[in-house]
């Protein structure tokens, strides 16, 4: 068991959540994930992406968003409550290098989160690292002040507006890569339509990018292939091959179209839940 | 295909032949003529077309009567085949002696010394390929589908101890204070996990899935092996003091030498499996509705997909559905593929009925089903929906395959399938399983420095299973490749022993 010590809303329905895992935070690295299971008999197991964690006092934070029959019963936990199982740390860790010249990392709605230890990673590696965060409103931008804190530059945008500059992330990814000091390296983290638009800008200018794949798993092991994508003429397994990928070789469409496999039953699985806590609320 | 003859026929059948034999041996000892006079005891199963919709086991189990009649069919010979047939050595003759005198414990008893898993092996070991191969009464009557049906009996009596609560624990000697790590939960893992705790050594099974097992829990189906049976087994093995560590990848969440050395464990044994599933390697492989027979398996067995409405992970919804491969793993994923909802379910292999690798009495079973067979044939693309609307688009509507003809048979005796130019056909679908086999996963091997694995990322081990490391053993699919259940335990059986013997040094 898994104990929560801390669970708090940072923006509508995303859940900032720290628990104690210390064989996890021993050995965990920037862009490494975890699998996730609230019940280990009827439980689905879900990845997370680890957005911070400590070695020494022995825990693990994970952003996420309720959008699912188990992240919304994870945001049901409160501090104190324990999560049945978590698997990890997963995936191969990002691979962190001085480069010459700017780094630049955009993160889009909560896929800011995991954002933070590649940056953290890559200031302690000697970049300069330009954070360019997205989101459709205020309400809905995290990990700013901390972003502020460990990257040279923060770039706000958000789709209204109500923050930073109106637009989207491309538009100042855009800027950069046009600039007299074009970006080393970009990395992307967020949803699949913001990280195929960031490939595309930066594939104009030939810059490299990563991007962090997050496709449905079961084991996140390699045993089973549910999470597979297509990068270049290949078909590589996310949880063991990735998560991170060139982001110009990833088959964005496809990789979308396999995240809607189970759309049906996950939304049924979600209505469920959601109905079953209003009938606990009541009671 | 066999005509079907319900439980109680079988059984009714089975008392009349037992009352027979009980007579007869009032007489006189039962002479070798009259123990081959004894008809072979068919094993019961459930309806077919009722059970193909169900998750209940098929295969029901002898009654007493029909385990006793199927003893009485040995001969006991003094030079004992099968127990040469046996992986693990078993010692055959003495445990069926003892279930023709009606001693069910001692039989068990029997067996546990050098099996400690008898209702899981007697279930899923392709007996006719090893114990009953070499039986004699199947040898004179010239088919070893008559042989003395050892693996029925193996299951009857340990289904026996477990539903009469007779099950006693193996003695676990004195504590040795030396600390044995186990990777892997499978049948090698959980072998050397019992022989090593037996020797009084502290032991730790690490597993990076929630539930003990392996294959036996995620890939061999609840229709054929019930998981409490071995839920059963793990708690046994917990009784006798073996630690479990759930949800922990070596290689990621700890290196291996990071338990050898942080932790303070004085050996270690590699268990990890074949796991890594192979695809198809065509067009069309990653449209929606393509699942290798891992993930489609896994979803039902470990995650209990099936149970709908309770368990959270969700399973894919097909009516008609293409298995392609000819092993017991695609027998499980057609068969699995009826249990949930299928209409239509067709294997899809492209040599012949001959060289399919699977057990016979599963392909028997899955005929019974309804499952089709369609030989000859392979796919070459994965067809999928063009379609404005999204939730169809991607998503699968058919196979493009060839036809095939068997050529001359190559180097290891095998008639290789050629295809035949121009034979292109459409097969329409909206699943596809792919159940091609299992390569290894490189985690370990890629985490652990000194380590020696084969171009196919095999372990090398020696005689012993010791690895190129040091403290270091391993066994089971990782060095053999994807193979059986008993072969993994016969590996680990042998590397417990190294590993004893080592720690005793």
């Amino acid at each position: 068991m898994f104990k929560i010590l801390e669970k708090r809303e940072i923006s509508a329905g995303v859940y900032y959540m720290k628990f104690e895992a210390p064989e996890i935070a021993r050995n965990r690295k920037a862009g490494q994930f975890v699998i996730v299971q609230l019940d280990t008999d009827y439980g689905e197991r879900v990845p997370l992406t680890i957005a911070d964690a400590n070695a020494e006092e022995g825990w693990v934070v994970l952003v996420f968003q309720a959008v699912g029959a188990t992240t919304y019963k994870l945001a049901q936990k409160k501090t104190g409550d324990s999560i049945a199982a978590v698997l990890g740390p997963l995936g191969n860790p990002s691979v962190i290098e001085k480069r010459d010249g700017p780094v630049v990392v955009v993160g889009g709605g909560f896929g800011v989160a995991p954002c933070y230890p590649i940056v953290q990673a890559l200031k302690a590696a000697g970049n300069k690292v330009i954070m360019i965060i997205g989101a459709r409103n205020k309400d809905l931008l995290i990990f700013v002040d901390e972003m502020k804190k460990v990257a040279d530059e923060v770039i706000v945008m958000t789709d209204d507006g109500s923050a930073g500059r109106q637009g989207l992330v491309t538009v100042p990814l855009d800027e950069l890569c046009k600039s007299q000091t074009p970006p080393a390296e970009v990395i992307a983290i967020g949803p699949p339509i913001m990280m195929k638009f960031a490939a595309k800008t930066t594939e104009k200018y030939n810059i490299p990018t990563v991007v962090s794949l997050n496709t449905i798993m079961i084991d996140g092991t390699g045993m089973c292939g549910g999470c597979r994508v297509t990068v270049g003429d290949e078909t590589k397994f996310v949880c063991v091959d990735g998560p991170d990928f060139d982001a110009h070789k990833v088959d964005w469409d496809n990789m979308m179209m396999r995240m809607g496999t189970f759309k049906a039953q996950e939304q049924e699985d979600f209505h469920k839940c959601k109905l079953e806590s209003v009938i606990e609320q009541k009671a | 295909m066999t005509e079907y003859i319900s439980a109680n026929e079988l059984e009714a059948q089975a008392k009349k032949e037992f009352d027979e034999i009980e007579q007869k041996i009032k007489a006189a000892p039962l002479s070798p003529k009259d123990r081959m006079a004894i008809p072979l005891q068919e094993m019961p199963v459930a309806e077919p077309k009722k059970r193909a919709r169900e998750m209940g086991e098929v295969a029901l189990g002898y009654t007493k009567e029909m385990a006793i009649n199927e003893a009485n069919r040995c001969l006991q010979c003094k030079n004992e085949p099968c127990v040469a047939g046996c992986p693990v050595g078993i010692a055959i003759p003495q445990f069926i002696a003892e279930i023709q005198k009606g001693d069910f414990k001692s039989a068990v008893d029997t067996i546990k010394l050098t099996n400690l898993l008898p209702a899981i092996c007697g279930r899923v070991c392709p007996q006719e390929k090893q114990c009953q191969k070499e039986c004699t009464v199947g040898k004179i009557h010239k088919t070893v589908d008559k042989a003395v049906s050892i693996g029925r009996l193996e299951r009857f009596v340990a289904d026996w101890e477990r539903t009469h609560n007779k099950t006693t624990l193996p003695a676990v000697a004195k504590a040795t204070g030396k600390k044995v790590a186990v990777v892997g939960s499978g049948p090698a893992g959980l072998t050397v996990a019992a022989d090593c705790a037996r020797a009084g050594h502290d032991v730790t099974v690490f597993d990076a899935f929630h539930k003990a097992g392996g294959v036996m829990l995620y890939g061999i189906p609840e229709f054929r092996l019930p998981k409490d049976i071995v839920a059963k087994e793990v708690e046994n093995l917990k009784k006798m003091g073996v630690k479990f560590e759930m949800n922990f990848l070596v290689g990621r969440t700890d290196t291996l030498d990071q338990l050898l050395t942080e932790k303070g464990f004085d050996a270690a044994f590699i268990g990890t499996g074949a796991g890594l599933p192979k695809f198809l390697n065509i067009p069309g492989e990653n449209l929606i509705g393509v699942f290798s027979a891992n993930e489609y398996l896994s979803r039902a067995n470990l995650m209990k997909a099936y149970m709908k409405g309770t368990a959270d992970t969700p399973y894919y919804e097909a009516k008609n559905v293409i298995v392609v491969g000819g092993g017991n793993v695609a027998m499980d994923a057609a068969r699995m593929a009826l249990r949930l909802g299928a209409e239509h379910v067709s294997i899809v292999y492209r040599r012949t009925r001959d060289e399919m690798p699977a057990r016979k009495e599963e392909v028997g079973h899955a005929e019974e089903e309804g499952v089709e067979f369609r030989f000859l044939e392979n796919p070459i693309e994965v067809l999928g929906i063009e379609s404005e609307d999204k939730a169809l688009n991607g998503r699968v509507r058919g196979i493009k395959a060839l036809r095939y003809e068997l050529g001359e048979p190559d180097a290891s005796g095998r008639r290789s399938p050629v295809a035949i130019p121009g034979s292109e056909h459409e097969i329409p679908c909206d699943a596809v399983i792919v159940a091609l086999g299992n390569g290894s996963n490189p985690l370990l091997v890629r985490t652990t420095p000194g380590l020696d694995a084969d171009k196919h990322g095999h372990i090398v081990v020696d005689d012993k299973q010791a690895t190129s490391k040091t403290k270091v053993w391993a066994g089971g699919d990782i060095v053999l490749g994807a193979a059986t259940v008993i072969l993994a335990m016969g590996e680990g059986r042998k590397a417990a022993a190294s590993i004893n013997e080592y720690l005793a040094g």
